[in-house]
């Protein structure tokens, strides 16, 4: 209690220095959390991906289509469950800046597939009647504004033309890593006008394949049969768990991902030296008090817990002054950035994290200015001016 | 630098060194009050061979038996008076009530019980003097070393600490070695032992101190 009584009045008693030090902590350990987020959102996709669903593409690339008539086939593999499938559609809607993923799917598989996206019944069974009807996120029928029944129209990149929808659901992810800022639309609307245009191109085709296995722990096999199922013909394909594709994604940014979270971890060292340069200052005007402290029979544990205590306390409050403004700050980002980072939320990890980088720092900065203050002797310490 | 030196306190002893600058006596002090390590020789206090034993020991033997009393105080600014003197009783097994208890009897003893809740900051430089005496007496400690413990301060509250040092001897019988440069503090010591050079050169054995005791 007494120990508790002198680290709380030695830490206030430079209030500008203390709040300060705990503003840049705080900053910085925001910074860190903010980083660390971003890179959770980059991962969204591939944390999200379930461990029952396979993506079957062309073995060439995901720019190459695969014919509509493999469906049947996967159908009849051994451990598959169900087959949907779908395509990239790029639409634009009113500019580029706008930016959102849109699909066009083979909706009611995909929806079978998809237990996460939950959506009303009413609105499930209006956008399984009618073929222009689309489903939308939340998140993006919030960010423009649509309303069930809105007609949106999208302008193709890779399917010329303008395209018109009639907004019939909007789904809410099950989950908090679930994207809700997608469009998705039934793939025979696409199909069926792009048969009626002149040249037809990319009429049948599609972009992958959805497999559901019966079994997870089958997964590996069941994307071998599927693979053997099409080698050495015209479109062969790969096969890969869900997790597996969207990783892909991913390692695509890599390098990205890793000058961020470089960049995270060099936020906190730079705070741990400031906070350490600190508690040396700290120290060094203090050094005649613990040598006074020494003198009385006060051992060098109970020092580095004065020492280590104000710098823990330091970085604490500061630490939880930026716990408290992660959730605020990664929601009003999160909104700011949904055209990119559609999931960016605070994981339990990232605050579990922050707090014990705040804890590590200040233990940290405490080393230096302790070594500092028992390297002195007693009596040249009673002898030392601040 | 000290060099074949004999010196013998006896128990209740009031001894004051004094000698020029440089001349070894703190140094002296230092080593009998366990803050600083003799690299040979033997330091005994209360029977006990100090220089044979380790860090941690140390500061145990200190917390015990020596008080101190420093030329600038050296009371700890965040803590009020009464705490100040508490301090030394952390490291004991006494209970929170006892603590405030000795501190208080402590505070009494040097007449500034009416200060207790003031911090040294609004503390005149004799009354900071007389904490830190109540700090170095609360543990009742073997010996208190004082090192220049009027040299910070005019000569009224000079002769008042000097008085409290002398009452503390003589009806407390508390062993007290004081290190001074001021000839009329040295006269309330019982012994002066004159240094220069790290060699003791001479020792007066004030006569009318000892009849004022």
């Amino acid at each position: 209690m007494f120990l508790l009584k002198l680290i709380l009045r030695n830490s206030l008693r430079h209030k500008l220095r203390t709040v300060l030090t705990m503003l840049a902590v705080a900053v910085a350990v925001l910074a860190f959390g903010m980083l660390r987020c971003m890179v959770d959102a980059w991962y969204a996709g591939v944390d999200a991906a379930a461990a029952n669903r396979l993506i079957a593409r062309n073995a060439i690339s995901l720019n190459f289509f695969l014919p509509l008539s493999y469906k049947e086939k996967i159908r009849q593999v051994e451990g598959v469950a169900g087959v949907a499938y779908g395509n990239w559609f790029g639409g634009i809607y009113i500019d580029e800046k706008n930016f959102f993923a849109n699909f066009a799917m083979d909706m009611k598989s995909f929806l079978g597939l998809y237990p996460e996206f939950q959506l009303a019944g009413s609105q499930k069974k209006a956008l399984l009647t009618d073929r222009k009807g689309a489903v939308v996120g939340e998140k993006l029928a919030k960010r423009f504004g649509w309303k069930i029944g809105d007609t949106v129209t999208l302008r193709g990149t890779i399917f010329p033309g303008n395209w018109d929808f009639t907004i019939r659901a909007i789904y809410k992810g099950r989950d908090k890593n679930i994207d809700e800022t997608q469009f998705i639309f039934h793939w025979d609307y696409l199909n069926e006008k792009l048969k009626t245009m002149n040249a037809a191109k990319g009429a049948d085709s599609i972009g992958w394949y959805i497999i559901a296995v019966a079994k997870p722990e089958l997964a590996a096999e069941v994307a071998q049969r599927v693979d053997k199922l099409f080698k050495n013909s015209m479109a062969e394909t790969l096969t890969e768990t869900e997790k597996a594709f969207q990783m892909s994604f991913v390692s695509m940014t890599e390098t990205i991902l890793t000058a961020v979270q470089l960049v995270s971890f060099l936020v906190i060292f730079i705070i741990l030296a400031v906070v350490a340069n600190t508690m040396a200052m700290t120290a060094r005007e203090r050094i005649r008090e613990y040598s006074v402290f020494r003198s009385l029979g006060f051992e060098p544990l109970y020092i580095f817990m004065m020492i280590a205590g104000e710098s823990v306390f330091i970085t604490i409050v500061g630490g939880g002054i930026a716990i408290a403004c992660t959730f605020p700050a990664v929601k009003g980002f999160g909104d700011y950035m949904s055209a990119y980072l559609p999931v960016f939320n605070v994981s339990l990890e990232t605050i579990a994290l922050d707090a014990v980088i705040s804890l590590a720092v200040g233990l940290l900065a405490s080393i230096i200015p302790l070594w500092y203050t028992l390297k002195i002797r007693i009596a040249d310490g009673l002898r030392a001016i601040a | 630098m000290l060099e074949g030196l004999t010196l013998s306190v006896e128990e209740g002893e009031f001894l004051a060194l004094m000698g020029p600058s440089g001349s070894g006596k703190s140094t002296l002090l230092n080593l009998i009050a366990a803050i600083d390590h003799a690299e040979s020789g033997t330091i005994r206090v209360g029977g006990v061979d100090i220089t044979s034993l380790n860090d941690r020991e140390l500061s145990r033997w200190r917390a015990t038996h020596v008080g101190f009393i420093f030329q600038f105080y050296n009371l700890i600014p965040v803590l009020s008076a009464q705490e100040n003197v508490e301090l030394p009783l952390i490291l004991t097994n006494l209970s929170k009530k006892e603590r405030l208890l000795h501190a208080t009897a402590a505070l009494r003893v040097v007449n500034l019980l009416d200060r207790a809740r003031h911090y040294p900051s609004q503390l005149s430089g004799g009354q900071q003097q007389r904490v830190a005496i109540a700090r170095a007496i609360v543990t009742d400690p073997t010996i208190i070393v004082a090192d220049e413990p009027t040299g910070d301060l005019d000569r009224h509250s000079a002769k008042d600490i000097l008085e409290l040092m002398t009452i503390l001897n003589a009806q407390h019988g508390k062993t007290i070695i004081m290190v001074t440069h001021d000839p009329r503090a040295a006269e309330t010591a019982h012994i002066i032992r004159n240094f220069d050079k790290g060699v003791l050169t001479g020792c007066i054995e004030n006569q009318h101190a000892a009849l004022k005791t």
